[in-house]
């Protein structure tokens, strides 16, 4: 059994007649990179700001290695936080930025010394040291906001959109980074994104979150493979899920004129009946020679082709639907072409047409 | 389900001892800034005996508008004993045709500068800038010397086209600075369609500046009318602004002071920009602080 | 090579040949800034320059052009009046622009707290600044009248030898008129600094209490260092105010006791229109000048001197 680093009971926040977060429970495990994933105003941010002691609950308890925090105060929770805009103190050079909070709390001049140091090295931010925010690059500033976290010695890292403010190059290198931190220090760390692409290389679990309440918290895989329902299967992945309206009977899905068998797919309940939605994801239905052994194979006409270079996206049409299918970047399609697709069951995802759960 | 322990909501001391200092604090700055209006109406309202006999701040025992019929109808300035009423129709008769004029001709000036900048023109902006900041007793003098040639000094007329001349530094920055930042877009596509300098402007940018005017109205109000020195040197004591009379009735008195109607007199002087102040609220702020950033 | 290009060359060539003449082009822009242009050249430059010039004359009851060099600011820095004013101006000055700067941010940090009545609040603090100054100065006289005012109170209340009597004392009136000033242009900075502040990212206040840094500190450390644009805008506007102080001093003492609490912009007025004085008057209006050139100018290097470094 893993040890619960931050554990969250039952929060409740409401501003006025708003409710933004709901009955909220979830445990972080010691050492795990949460995701905390979201579109905006899902209280994604919320909840952090909570954790962080920023915000105050209406009701439910905050525990932090085993402490209850819900009335402490942010700097008395043993956390460290990274903002959206780095938030670093302007007039200050990064040494100072970085000692400010440590001269404040008294911490002796050596310990200061010796803790600037090691973030200096493990952040590679030794050189700028003596500078100032306004002379550094975004990526640099990214890094002394972190290294200000880091300085705290602390357990638990709570990070909000911190490189939403980024160019979509420096985003991608800093994430990099930020995973080997992760591997590197092995602290608890609790990071906010509305990038699912973020969510999905630094998590080793995502909480994907809608209306204040969490939608399904499992790792990568599980909400990739397995979404617990249509909001996460929708959310997730780029392009987005097919999703074909259908109706299902004694392991068939009836879509329009076509059957789909749905023999290889995990029913949670091998018994329902009903109006149903039938989800693929662009990316696993079979095109050429994998659609020989598919399950269930069909001819769709192709509307529109978008090449992108790595794949080739066509928009096709089935059952009077919109419908993309996802081709390697250097097949030849051309509109008004019939192409032959082929659909596995076993990567397919059901949801229920009313309450929108996985079957 | 909840352990034991702090849930929910820290529960908040209302009078913590921060709190206390803090509201504590506020309250009694308030007070001295309420103060002197309290006095001013207090005193107003009081019989001179009453005075005499109490303080400052002593309520009234007895309510009397008596001191303020006598400063508004009766009060001497020189040999007219006809009261503030005087000063007070002088002052609106300043007051309409400076805040027209200086703003006519600032809006235009402004938008010109904002679209139209031709050569010579941001040079000539920046002098008057630079004017706005030299002290008015410079150019006394010599506007005094221009009036007189054209046969305007001592009228209101006169003193109208001063306060016209010293506005236009800050109302035509205030101006220019609002129609630079209406997109550029849309004046372009005005002149596409054919439109000139005085049709866009009358039909385009005045319509969706009616914010900035009511800002510059509210500026010039209340500079003019509580102007002073520029009162006191150019005009003659029959056309006296409100202000001027007012100073004369208080500070020029020998004998018998009457603290009650001197007190009821510089409330009805300080009524009217009071009165648009309380009534503007946030725009008024905006004015000031658009006034005051200068340059 | 195709007929579209031929024909447009053709249209071109065509056009009538008639480039509109440099001066003519803006011509309603240049006509309606005829009044700009007039008052910026004659009434502030002309002008300007006419006083200075005459200041080197000995013109007295009319405006003459016999220059004497600088005997009118010999005579200026000879005289006790002005003297005094010149001194009074400096003690006024200096305090007004400590006291305002601390008063005015010491109130918007308590503002910034989001308490309530904020509004109520920040209504009653800057109604002042709507009052003209010489109603500010007579009821600040009247409060502060010996026979029924402050002094008054205070031995009403047992402090039988209390005594509170600034306008009549030569050494401290220019105080009184402090008390006065403070009171009505403390409002307008204090909200100038109220946007500096609502103007800094919420995340900085975020990071000081992660951090732990108190209330107070954040405000002397963090918030005040990046409010350096706000201080000097407020420092700028208070000294440009405090140069061309009159209508204050000329409602609340009337520059008494005596010469107690003159200022130089009163030495201007009394003796270019009472005095018949010119000379003297163009002498001590361009001795002003000087004195607001000297506050631009560190002003004018620190805007835009730091600009062309940075």
């Amino acid at each position: 059994m893993q040890e619960v680093s931050v554990s969250v009971r039952k929060l409740d926040l409401s501003f006025g007649a708003v409710t933004v977060l709901r009955q909220l429970d979830i445990d972080v495990h010691d050492g795990e990179f949460l995701v905390l994933l979201g579109s905006s105003g899902c209280g994604k941010s919320t909840l952090l700001n909570c954790i962080a002691g920023l915000l105050e609950a209406s009701d439910g308890q905050i525990f932090i290695k085993g402490t209850n925090v819900t009335w402490a105060e942010p700097s008395e929770r043993g956390i460290g936080m990274v903002f959206q805009s780095y938030a670093l103190y302007p007039q200050m050079t990064v040494e100072g930025n970085l000692s400010f909070g440590l001269k404040n709390a008294r911490v002796p001049k050596a310990e200061i010394k010796k803790r600037i140091d090691y973030a200096a090295q493990v952040l590679q931010i030794e050189p700028l040291l003596k500078r100032k925010p306004g002379a550094l690059s975004g990526g640099q500033r990214q890094r002394v906001a972190i290294g200000r976290a880091l300085v705290r010695d602390v357990d638990v890292f709570l990070f909000d959109e911190p490189l939403s403010n980024l160019d979509a190059k420096l985003r991608a290198d800093l994430r990099v980074e930020l995973k080997r931190l992760h591997n590197q220090l092995e602290n608890t760390m609790i990071y906010v994104t509305h990038d699912q692409i973020e969510a999905m290389t630094l998590a080793d679990r995502i909480a994907i979150m809608k209306s204040g309440a969490i939608q399904q918290l499992g790792s990568p895989d599980e909400i990739y493979n397995r979404p617990m329902n249509k909001y996460v299967a929708d959310f997730i992945g780029s392009p987005a899920m097919n999703f074909l309206e259908g109706h299902l009977n004694k392991g068939v899905i009836q879509v329009g004129e076509h059957g789909f068998p749905m023999t290889g797919y995990e029913f949670v309940d091998g018994n329902a009946t009903g109006d149903v939605w039938l989800g693929i994801r662009p990316e696993h239905i079979l095109t050429g020679d994998g659609t020989t052994n598919a399950a269930f194979q069909t001819t769709v006409e192709v509307d529109i082709v978008e090449p992108t270079g790595a794949d080739t996206l066509v928009l096709a049409t089935l059952a009077d639907a919109p419908f993309r299918v996802r081709m390697d970047g250097q097949a030849r399609v051309r509109p008004g072409e019939t192409l032959v697709i082929g659909i596995n069951p076993a990567a397919a995802s059901v949801f229920d047409k009313e309450s929108e759960q996985r079957l | 389900m909840l352990e034991d322990g702090p849930r929910g909501a820290k529960p908040k001391k209302r009078f913590s001892r921060n709190n206390i200092i803090l509201y504590g604090t506020l309250l009694l700055v308030a007070m001295y800034y309420i103060l002197p209006l309290y006095v001013m109406i207090v005193t107003s309202l009081k019989g001179m005996p009453e005075v005499r006999l109490g303080n400052v701040f002593s309520p009234p025992v007895e309510v009397t508008f008596q001191p303020w019929v006598k400063a508004w109808a009766e009060a001497c300035t020189g040999i007219n004993c006809d009261g503030l009423s005087r000063g007070f129709w002088n002052s609106v008769r300043i007051l309409v045709p400076s805040v027209l004029l200086s703003i006519a001709i600032a809006s235009v000036n402004g938008y010109a500068l904002a679209n139209w900048r031709f050569k010579g023109s941001e040079l000539f902006f920046n002098i008057l800038i630079i004017g706005a900041f030299i002290p008015y007793q410079v150019m006394l003098y010599p506007i005094v010397i221009l009036l007189r040639e054209i046969g305007l000094y001592g009228s209101l007329w006169g003193l109208i086209m001063v306060h016209t001349i010293f506005g236009m530094p800050i109302l035509t920055l205030l101006f220019r600075n609002y129609f630079a930042s209406v997109p550029e877009e849309l004046f372009k596509a005005a002149r596409i369609d054919g439109a000139g300098f005085w049709g866009i402007f009358l039909r385009i940018m005045l319509p969706m500046s009616l914010p900035i005017f009511v800002v510059a109205i509210i500026l010039q109000v209340t500079g003019i009318w509580n102007d002073f020195l520029l009162g006191v040197v150019y005009t003659k004591p029959d056309v006296y602004p409100m202000t001027v009379q007012l100073n004369n009735i208080v500070n020029s008195v020998q004998g018998v002071k009457e603290y009650n109607v001197n007190m009821a007199a510089t409330l009805l002087t300080g009524l009217v920009p009071l009165i648009i102040y309380f009534a503007s609220g946030k725009l008024f702020v905006r004015g000031i602080a658009a006034g005051a950033v200068k340059g | 090579m195709s007929d579209e290009q031929t024909n447009a060359d053709r249209a071109i060539a065509d056009a009538p040949q008639r480039k509109p003449i440099k001066w003519l082009r803006y011509l309603p822009a240049k006509i309606a800034s005829i009044p700009m242009i007039l008052t910026a050249m004659v009434v502030f430059v002309g002008g300007s320059v006419w006083t200075i010039v005459h200041s080197f004359t000995k013109s007295r009851l009319l405006p003459k052009l016999d220059f004497v060099g600088l005997q009118q600011y010999e005579r200026l820095w000879g005289t006790k009046r002005w003297l005094v004013s010149v001194e009074n101006l400096a003690i006024f000055g200096i305090c007004s622009l400590i006291f305002t700067l601390i008063i005015a941010f010491v109130l918007a940090a308590m503002l910034d707290r989001k308490i309530r009545f904020e509004d109520a609040f920040r209504t009653i603090f800057l109604y002042p600044f709507a009052l003209s100054f010489i109603v500010t100065g007579l009821v600040w006289q009247w409060i502060l009248n010996p026979d029924f005012g402050i002094q008054k109170i205070m031995q009403g209340v047992g402090w039988e030898s209390f005594t509170f009597d600034p306008l009549n004392n030569p050494d401290i009136v220019i105080f009184g008129v402090l008390i006065a000033a403070l009171w009505q242009g403390t409002g307008l900075i204090m909200c100038i600094m109220l946007a500096g502040m609502r103007g800094i990212d919420e995340d900085i206040w975020k990071a000081t209490r992660v951090d732990g840094i108190s209330t107070w500190k954040t405000y002397v450390v963090v918030i005040i260092p990046m409010m350096k644009p706000v201080f000097i805008t407020s420092l700028v506007l208070i000294a440009a105010g405090i140069v061309k102080v009159y209508d204050l001093v000329v409602a609340q003492t009337s520059g008494g006791p005596g010469i107690a609490s003159e200022v130089p912009a009163k030495y201007v007025y009394d003796k270019m229109f009472l005095s018949q004085n010119l000379g003297q008057g163009f002498a001590a209006s361009t001795m002003m000048l000087v004195m607001v050139i000297i506050i631009l100018v560190p002003y004018a290097y620190l805007q835009y001197g730091g600009r062309q470094r940075g």
